[in-house]
């Protein structure tokens, strides 16, 4: 048998599934002793070359409240043309179409490899996606001249059939009609304004007047659909027009008073936005794209003033309640989001301003609907123009890396229940057999909406085992899950992906070191930080680093090898040995660490950690150093101070930045011009190597990384200072005569004075 | 005192008529061989020639006519001369004047003269006769219709005559004014000669024609050199008489103040017996009663005469043209009318010749049944309650009746008998009836007036009067009551020099009367014009007197091109002078003291200190030696240079805007309107108003349209291509565009012509009927307050605005509340919205100038609160069709975007201690008692202000006003506009009543009665208006009229139209509404009068109604009353209501006319569709529609030409404006009305 860590990739590979542990504790007691949930990420697009998708609809359960649908794991009876479903156990005749099955002749869906399958579903008109522009006209001119030509270059990156709209802000709120020739046409809405959804469709003359419909007339059903038209129009037929109206795009004319900061009507501009597509395209795959350069000002959902000499809101003033406008313009954008993602539009938000923009207050927007956050420091960077070009970015078979309006179900057999999910998504409120009284992440549901998806959109899912401890599951028994996504593809088409997953049950107390040994410590570190950042968002900061600290402290004692109150003695299995480290990471990272980020930083980080995949989770908890010398190829080395050296060239990537540090001596030589002397030819390979493997991360990564190039003594190596391990501080005075690395000015703890701590925790007895 | 003026202007007036008539008559005899002759040579005649003959040939009135010269000398004298001198020719003239002359030297030899006409000098008889006449008048209608049929010659002949007598009588009054009416006659005797006898109308057309020649063309020039002597003389003759004070206004107007006075006095005279006699007149039929009752009166009159005279020799002398006319009349009734009308002008030439002639004549005439009618005619005059006209026409009438006698047996008694009738009137009419047979010929008529009479009698207060009255009404003979034309053709002729405004007190011509004005230190009377000039001294007075104190203020009004505007003064940075307590400005009435180291103010008498810079030595006279170097000094209207202290937040104003916001719902589009306004702009954009006409204008404009959302434009100059901001949020309205809404035109002109081009284009295929209005004018306000300057809303709207939206308005038009106590709710606007709108836009400085283009009820009395208290107008195309409406609504349109303009103005009356202005009418918003706001303030709008005591005026000092309008000029230019205004004070009544003007007061009574329709029934308001101008009238015959019967209605000279016009205003569509008449007709009106100066509602309330006989290049065509029965089936006529514009077309048209006109052959291809003549080569075309033009160019709003056709459906709407008839929805004919003021004042003295 392979190992575990091979069952694992396959299973990933397969399935974009990763369980915390992969063989589960048969009761609920023992469950809760493993301290890491059941729990698993789930990619549920993951791209899978090798399986094309199937032309025809699943085979569903017909028990009403099981629906499970048809997989390998089912028992099927071809003589009879029944399959028994495994979840509900109900006996199933298959549909006419499949009376020539016979175990020579099985259906894809019943096939091993194919636990994890795709439908394409023909029902329905096929509705073309929509893309609307939400632009900020309060930008500097530079700024707003950059915008205006990545907007014109993604016009040619749409789909021909797309739908367009645009809606620009600054103290006004202009939805330009698209349609019309000649005179440039758009409706115009007060800043200031709440209004609901049925106001701004009547505004903008996308609902009939009762009146008509009493006067006898037919209501054509293209009316709705032509009104509409006037702003959403497809890309082929308004390219010349909207590219010249983003050109004539002017800055927002109304004069801004010294000392204030220009007002800006982001909270109306996305109610129009919101409203604009609730009343055309209901339950149509759609991206809002909010473009802004700055915070709200003015209106509903504002977040700071128009007086410059009131600073936006900190963490400090967040902390001492001190943030006026935070919870109004919180409530309110979230009201936005629910009604977005009720009707399956996405919203992106791409913020390039030097200041904070109100991303703490406008995150739901992006995270309940699966939209994209990118923040950068200005539109007329290459993070942000490569990042929103990326966007558009195509697969293997040229369809957008893009799905909308999916939902994703979860069908559990019955000794598991689903307690929650943390990920771009909204719960859908379907309670259900499979649905767990205790919640984690979004629970309380086994449906869940999720508007926006991409390839390496991955949600976090917890279980629950609820199986007794005193009705013991038989042994080799399989629990199982299945996860269906419907969900529209890129080319319009609705289609179902199904999963479906099982997993050894095994009995805590005889099989423990099988369990512990099915333990995967990568997935399990990034659940529980999940679940961790989930909490932040609620809850104090401190409040979290000690729940985490907790459940370290009772994972080690759970499965460490030690003696009672001997700190030296304590051992982890393989198994587990990573684990404590990835804590210490994730505890000084910025997901649950707010100091030197802003509100709106830490929004952002966050909003990617709870998106990303397996991989980048961990990139993002634990960075990854390169090294470059002349000594060797390239190699990995532990993020610690240690590795820091003279000689080196540092490549790091933490996610959100990709650092290329040069050590000092190496810096001196750059100084000194030696890579432009022919014989230091390898001197200027060696410079050039983690630039193009930067290039390579570059190139692959959404949203694109800071890049950032330094040396020693460089302002910018506080990027990589902050994110090594301080093995050699001040304080450590020994290190200060050694060649071994640079001390880092801090007074965090080190990875080594965190884990003589965890050991003497956990070998405590008093815990 | 009285007496002796009034004999003696009753003998001139009679005199005069009888000439008059006498003259006319032959010419007529003569020179007219058919009816369309008559026409001819009225024109003529009127001038030179003509005339003369006509005049010859009367000398049979020449008796009369010397006797009516005399009398004309004292009253129409002056009058006649400057009308008839240049009519006449120079030679007749001088024997007129001489005539004149002799006549007032001395009222024996008036009297003589006209032997009979000394009769007539017992004017007071005259006055009784006006009593008379009033009940006559009432008769005097159906005598008309009569006329018409056969008593052709009768009738015509007593329509001559009486309205011989009525243009005698207020020709009297004022000379020229008889002139007018006669040539009014002519038309009508045209009418009638073609149909009656020719003779008749021969006498009369020459007559009229005489006379409407001689006022309007030479007139002036010679009738001054003949006046000039007689005036003066007249003048102080009248000034020492009660009368006089009537007379005096006359004077002041008219020359000939002599002739007035008497007219006065007399007109009120014996109403009772004029009835009978004017029953008689009028009617062919009623003569016949007159001769009988002729005989008696002759017995009771003679007395009566006597007393009458005696109580009003005003009376009297409006009599006495009667008699001259009755001396004629019997001979030539038909010409005796003419005669007199002519006579003033005509005769004066030749009096002597006509006297012997008339005689002759006369007595043939007379004979013949004409004096019965002349008989009766004096009477109706003296009668005619319209004692007004009677004190003119009756005087002139009674003259001649007076004389008549004399000559006839049976005039004679019937002005006695009216005379006497008015004592005794029902005995009396009874006699003169029976005694009536006499004329024979026109004793059939009189039996069935008297029946007639007696039916429609109302039931008098004084049984014994009453019934007299009753009858005469029905036989009051609408000639013999004051005439609107006359006047205004009297103080036309009289009016022959500039106006100076020097003098305190002194009336300016009426504001029919071309006339140039020189400032000398009151404001023209094109800004200001007064209710009196001769302001009672204390409240008592003015209480007593019930005349209203007002002044109709237009303050930014359009000067002729002869006219310097006013002066910009600039104090420098400390502003204009002014007095520390009262804050009026400095102005000629400040006395400077102390050797001009201060100044005393006028006003309120506080001393100021003079500054340094301003300081000026005094001359000898205590004037400041730069006296007549600085204009505030010197005149009464100037401007002065504001500083900012003047101006919002103190700093200078920002150049005004225009916001032009248009409809473009489906109606607007389909029925053309936005395409037309569209394509106006284009080229209107280019003619912004501006101060210096070689500078660009500064006026900055913006655009939007509209339905049920708004589209605003951005028109930014850098654009290609201009944007369009739609606003759909129209419960918040907010402008979305800051930059490139409000461009300069040069710069933005291309993307505002594609813009202009591209809007009809846009909503061609607009379905959406639902609009809003209350957020339009929100989002112009809008835009004026972003722009943070004043500024003007052109709105062009078509519905009801229903779309959900502040202001939404729901149709409450429902007919079933008229009349009922809750018809006031559909004049006040639903809800309050639009007042506080039109609060914040005045605070703003935002006018309102809408276009409504309505197919249906919009509620203009809610649509029209923010542009009537915004300052703006309001322009209403019912039924708007681009081929037929356009040029009206264009031409209003470039109009209004062209017009001068003001902007932020802020008015202040200041007036010296005693009166103070408490009540203001007109379109403005008013946050304070004092503080007149206009947001807009165009070379327009007039406001309307009346004062009140506070304390007691002496008649040293006067009463000063000064009105003070700051405004922000087009040019973005603060200033403060300065009017000054001296008007006498007075402690007898008598002088009050001498220096009225009843165009104002007309004009404060309809803006006073329109607004009382917001808070009262329509009913009450009407009453109000008649017990108080009951009370103006029955105030003056208790105090000012010479003693008479009670019987008689005398009416104070000046106010002798009184009546006529408050009857216009009573029948209005808005006091009472014809079953026609939407709501929004109503509301739009009450609305379009609240700013209307004195000329408009004028016109509007009397429309001007002229033949189209015989055009000439130089001079107008003498207007013809406003009755059906002035109109003769074969004439054209054209009609001038300042709204509108009418060609009526006779159904037996001359072909030539038609040629001329039309150029087509028959009456039925006329299209009446057709807007505009057609172009046609030949001189009658030509003049016809030059005279269109120059009336269009009159008026502030384009007046479309509407063809009717006799006999057509649309001739309904036509004779709504025939104002002295009875209107459909019940309004009351004059006679009638007249009748009914007369029992009104009765009942008030008894």
């Amino acid at each position: 048998m392979s190992t575990y860590q091979e069952f694992i990739q396959q299973n990933e590979d397969r399935d974009g599934v990763r369980f915390s542990w992969n063989l589960w504790p048969s009761s609920r007691l023992e469950a809760t002793r493993l301290v890491v949930p059941v729990s698993c990420l789930l990619t549920p697009l993951k791209e899978r070359p090798n399986l094309p998708p199937v032309q025809y609809e699943p085979v569903v359960c017909s028990r009403a409240n099981c629906k499970a649908v048809l997989n390998p794991l089912c028992q099927v009876d071809f003589r009879a043309k029944i399959w028994a479903c495994n979840f509900c156990f109900q006996r199933n005749p298959f549909p006419p179409s499949y009376a020539g099955i016979s175990e020579m002749n099985q259906p894809a869906e019943l096939m091993p490899q194919f636990s994890t399958i795709e439908y394409i579903v023909q029902r329905g008109p096929s509705a073309p996606l929509i893309f609307l522009y939400v632009v900020d006209t309060c930008l500097e001119e530079e700024d707003l001249q950059a915008l205006k030509e990545s907007l014109q270059m993604s016009l040619s990156l749409l789909p021909p059939n797309a739908l367009v709209g645009l809606i620009t802000f600054g103290r006004m709120v202009q939805v330009h009609e698209l349609s019309c020739e000649g005179i440039a046409k758009s409706y115009v809405f007060r800043g200031t304004k709440d209004l609901s959804s049925k106001q701004i469709q009547e505004m903008l003359g996308l609902t009939k007047p009762a009146v008509s419909g009493q006067q006898g007339r037919p209501v054509a059903p293209q009316d709705a659909a032509a009104a509409s038209c006037k702003f959403l129009q497809p890309v082929h037929r308004v390219d010349m027009n909207l590219t010249d109206l983003l050109g004539e795009l002017q800055k927002d004319p109304w004069p801004v008073p010294q000392g204030k900061r220009p007002l800006r009507s982001t909270g109306v501009a996305l109610s129009v936005a919101v409203g604009l597509l609730e009343g055309t395209f209901p339950n149509t795959g759609a991206r809002v794209m909010l473009f802004i350069g700055g915070p709200p000002t003015q209106g509903p959902g504002m977040v700071v003033g128009d007086e410059l000499k009131t600073p936006i809101r900190s963490w400090h003033d967040i902390q001492k309640d001190n943030a006026r406008h935070l919870k109004k313009a919180t409530k309110y954008y979230e009201a936005l989001a629910n009604r977005s993602a009720a009707n399956g539009h996405s919203v992106d938000i791409y913020a390039c301003a030097l200041d904070q923009t109100g991303l703490l207050e406008m995150k739901c927007l992006s995270n309940i609907t699966g939209g994209h956050i990118v923040m950068g420091d200005s539109f007329n960077t290459s993070l942000f123009k490569q990042t929103f070009q990326r966007v558009f970015s195509k697969d293997y078979n040229g369809d957008f890396r893009m799905a909308f309006g999916g939902v994703l179900e979860i069908k559990t057999s019955r000794e598991l229940k689903v307690c929650g999910a943390i990920g771009p998504c909204v719960s859908l409120h379907s309670k259900g057999a499979c649905v767990s009284e205790n919640e984690m992440g979004i629970g309380g549901t086994s449906q869940w909406k999720v508007c926006g998806l991409n390839p390496s959109t991955t949600l976090g899912i917890y279980f629950e085992v609820v199986n007794q401890h005193n009705a013991p599951i038989p042994q080799g028994g399989r629990g199982a899950v299945q996860f269906i996504t419907q969900y529209q593809h890129s080319n319009t088409q609705r289609r179902i992906r199904v999963t479906t997953i099982a997993r050894n049950w095994a009995d805590a107390q005889s099989q423990i070191q099988h369990i512990e040994s099915s333990f995967d410590q990568e997935a399990a570190a990034v659940l529980m930080a999940r679940l961790g950042v989930f909490r932040a968002e609620s809850e104090e900061g401190p409040d979290v680093l000690r729940w985490l600290d907790r459940q370290l402290i009772r994972l080690c004692q759970k499965f460490g090898q030690f003696n009672k109150d001997d700190p030296t003695s304590f051992k982890l299995s393989e198994s587990l040995s990573l684990y404590p480290q990835f804590m210490f990471h994730l505890r000084r990272s910025p997901f649950l660490q707010v100091f030197n980020n802003s509100p709106d930083e830490s929004s952002y980080y966050r909003h990617h950690f709870v998106r990303q995949d397996l991989t980048q989770s961990l990139i993002m908890v634990q960075p990854i150093l390169y090294s470059y010398s002349f000594y060797g190829p390239p190699e990995p080395v532990l993020l610690d101070s240690s590795s820091i050296l003279p000689d080196r060239i540092l490549l790091m990537d933490t996610f959100f930045q990709l650092v290329i540090y040069h050590g000092e001596t190496i810096a001196q030589w750059r100084k000194a011009g030696y890579q432009e002397m022919a014989e230091y030819e390898n001197f200027k390979q060696l410079l050039q190597a983690p630039l193009d493997d930067a290039q390579e991360i570059l190139q692959t990564r959404f949203p694109m990384p800071r890049y950032i190039d330094t040396e020693h003594g460089g302002s910018q190596a506080r990027f990589l200072l902050s994110k090594v391990n301080p093995s050699q501080t001040h304080n450590n005075l020994y290190a200060w005569g050694q060649e071994t690395g640079a001390p880092i000015l801090t007074d965090d703890v080190s990875l080594q004075v965190f884990m003589d701590h965890l050991k003497k925790l956990a070998v405590s007895s008093s815990t | 005192m009285n007496v002796n003026q009034h004999t003696p202007m009753a003998s001139p007036y009679g005199q005069p008529q009888p000439g008059y008539g006498q003259p006319g008559y032959p010419p007529l005899d003569g020179g007219y061989p058919a009816p369309y002759a008559p026409y001819n040579g009225p024109a003529s005649a009127y001038q030179p020639g003509v005339p003369p003959q006509g005049y010859s040939p009367f000398t049979s009135f020449p008796s009369k006519a010397v006797a009516a010269n005399p009398v004309s000398d004292l009253s129409s004298p002056l009058d006649l001369g400057p009308a008839r001198g240049p009519p006449t020719s120079a030679p007749p003239p001088v024997s007129a004047p001489q005539q004149y002359n002799q006549y007032s030297h001395s009222l024996g030899d008036v009297q003589n003269g006209p032997p009979p006409m000394t009769q007539a000098p017992p004017r007071p008889a005259g006055s009784q006769p006006y009593n008379q006449g009033a009940a006559n008048l009432t008769g005097a209608h159906p005598s008309y219709p009569q006329h018409y049929g056969p008593p052709p010659t009768m009738e015509q002949v007593t329509n001559q005559m009486t309205r011989m007598q009525v243009t005698s009588g207020p020709p009297t009054p004022a000379g020229p004014g008889y002139a007018p009416p006669q040539s009014s006659q002519p038309p009508i005797s045209t009418s009638y000669q073609a149909a009656p006898q020719p003779s008749y109308t021969q006498a009369p057309p020459p007559v009229s024609s005489t006379p409407t020649q001689p006022p309007s063309s030479g007139g002036p020039a010679a009738p001054q050199q003949y006046f000039a002597g007689p005036p003066p003389p007249s003048q102080q003759q009248f000034a020492s008489s009660l009368p006089p004070t009537s007379q005096q206004q006359f004077t002041s107007s008219v020359p000939p103040p002599p002739s007035q006075q008497t007219f006065p006095p007399s007109s009120f005279s014996g109403p009772i017996p004029p009835p009978s006699r004017a029953p008689a007149p009028p009617a062919s039929q009623s003569q016949q009663p007159f001769p009988t009752p002729q005989p008696p009166f002759s017995s009771a009159p003679p007395p009566v005469n006597q007393s009458g005279f005696a109580a009003g020799p005003p009376a009297q002398s409006s009599f006495p043209p009667q008699p001259p006319p009755p001396s004629s009349q019997p001979g030539s009734f038909p010409p005796p009318g003419p005669p007199p009308t002519s006579a003033p002008s005509g005769q004066y030439p030749t009096p002597m010749p006509h006297q012997q002639q008339p005689p002759t004549t006369q007595p043939s005439p007379y004979h013949p049944g004409p004096p019965p009618l002349r008989a009766q005619m004096p009477p109706t005059s003296n009668h005619l309650p319209p004692g007004p006209q009677g004190p003119s026409c009756p005087p002139g009438p009674l003259g001649p009746l007076q004389q008549p006698p004399s000559p006839q047996t049976g005039y004679p008694p019937q002005q006695n008998g009216a005379f006497g009738q008015v004592r005794s009137p029902q005995p009396g009419y009874a006699g003169p009836y029976p005694g009536q047979p006499n004329y024979g010929a026109p004793a059939p008529a009189p039996a069935p007036a008297q029946k007639r009479l007696d039916p429609d009698s109302i039931p008098s207060p004084q049984a014994s009067d009453m019934p007299a009255v009753q009858k005469s009404r029905h036989r009051i003979d609408p000639d013999a009551i004051p005439s609107p034309i006359q006047v205004i053709e009297d103080d036309k002729v009289k009016t022959t020099e500039p106006f100076t405004t020097g003098v305190r007190g002194q009336a300016p011509p009426l504001v029919t009367t071309n006339f140039q004005v020189k400032d000398q230190g009151n404001a023209s009377p094109r800004f200001i014009r007064c209710t009196a000039y001769n302001m009672p001294c204390t409240s008592d007075m003015a209480k007593q007197s019930q005349v209203p104190l007002a002044a109709v203020i237009k303050p930014l009004a359009t000067l002729p091109p002869d006219e310097t505007p006013p002066y910009l003064v600039d104090h420098g940075e400390s502003g204009p002078i002014r007095c520390n307590r009262c804050k009026a400005y400095m102005c000629p009435y400040m006395q400077f003291i102390e050797g001009g180291r201060r100044f005393q103010c006028s006003f309120c008498n506080c001393v100021t200190e003079v500054p340094p810079h301003y300081f000026q030595h005094l001359d000898h006279t205590g004037k400041r030696v730069d006296c007549y170097e600085r204009p505030e000094l010197s005149l009464g209207t100037y401007e002065f240079l504001a500083t900012v202290d003047y101006c919002k937040n103190n700093k200078p104003p920002q150049p005004p805007a225009f916001i032009f916001l248009i409809d473009v719902s489906y109606n607007a589009v389909k029925s053309g309107m936005v395409s037309i306004v569209c394509h106006e702009l284009k080229s209107l954009l280019d003619h912004l108003p501006r101060e210096n006409p070689e500078m660009d204008s500064v006026v900055r404009v913006g655009f939007v349209t509209y339905n049920k959302v708004l589209h605003f434009y951005n028109v930014k100059a850098s654009l290609a291509q201009p944007q369009m901001l739609v606003v759909s949020d129209v419960s918040d309205m907010f402008v979305p565009l800051l930059d490139g809404f409000l461009v300069n035109v040069n710069e933005s002109r291309q993307v505002i012509e594609s813009l202009l081009d591209q809007i009809p284009e846009m909503f061609a295929d607009t379905r959406e009927t639902e609009t809003v209005f209350g957020p339009v004018i929100q989002a112009g306000l809008e835009a004026l307050k972003a722009a943070d300057c004043a500024g003007k809303l052109f709105v062009f709207h078509t519905s009801l605005p229903i779309a959900e939206a502040p202001g939404k308005l729901k149709n409450r038009e429902d007919k079933k509340l008229i009349g009922t106590d809750k018809e006031k709710s559909l004049f006040q606007p639903q809800g309050g919205f639009y007042n506080n709108l039109a609060k914040d836009c005045v605070a703003q400085g935002c006018c309102v100038d809408l276009f409504l283009f309505p197919n249906q009820y919009v509620d203009v009395a809610t649509l029209g609160v923010v542009p009537v208290s915004t300052g703006g107008s309001i322009y209403k195309y019912t039924y708007f069709q681009a081929q037929t409406d356009q040029e009206r609504f264009l031409n209003d349109l470039r109009r209004d975007v062209q017009k001068p303009v003001g902007f932020d103005a802020v008015m202040r009356v200041r007036t010296s201690t005693g009166i103070r202005a408490t009540d203001f009418f007109g379109s403005f918003y008013m946050s304070n008692t004092t503080d007149v706001e206009l947001a807009g303030l165009d070379c327009d709008k007039a406001v309307t202000v009346e004062f009140k005591h506070d304390d007691k005026l002496s008649e040293e000092t006067g009463a000063l006003m000064q009105c003070a309008v700051l405004y922000t000029s087009c040019s973005g230019q603060r200033r403060l506009r300065i009017h000054n205004m001296a008007v006498n004070c007075c402690s007898q009544l008598a002088d009050l009543y001498r220096n009225c003007e009843t165009d104002t007061i007309i004009n404060y009574f309809a803006k006073y009665a329109f607004r009382g329709v917001l808070n009262s029934h329509t009913k009450a308001v009407r009453d109000t208006l008649v017990n108080q101008c009951a009370q103006i009238l029955a105030c003056y015959r208790k105090n000012c009229a010479s003693p008479s019967s009670a019987g008689q209605l005398i009416l104070p000279e000046c106010m002798k139209l009184l009546p006529v016009y408050l009857n216009c205003v009573l029948k209005s569509d808005v006091l009472m509404p014809g079953a026609d008449v939407s709501l929004d007709d109503r509301a739009y009106l009450r609305q379009l009068i609240s700013c209307m100066d004195v000329a408009e509602t004028h016109v509007f309330f009397y429309p001007r109604l002229l033949p189209l006989v015989k055009l000439d290049s130089s001079s107008l065509p003498m207007a013809v009353r406003d009755s059906e029965e002035r109109l003769s089936k074969g004439g054209v006529y054209l009609m001038e209501t300042g709204l509108h514009l009418f060609l009526w077309v006779g159904a037996s048209v001359q072909q030539e006319l038609l040629l001329n006109i039309f150029g087509t052959q028959s009456f039925s291809q006329i299209d009446s569709s057709m807007t505009s003549l057609p172009v046609l080569n030949n001189p009658f075309s030509q003049r016809l529609r030059e005279i269109i033009d120059s009336f269009r160019a009159q008026r502030s709003r384009y007046m479309k030409l509407m063809v009717v056709k006799q006999e057509d459906r649309t001739e309904l709407i036509f004779k709504h404006f025939l104002v002295e008839d009875k209107s459909a929805s019940g309004g009351a004919s004059y006679v009638d009305f007249l009748c009914h003021m007369h029992k009104e004042i009765r009942q008030l003295l008894s």
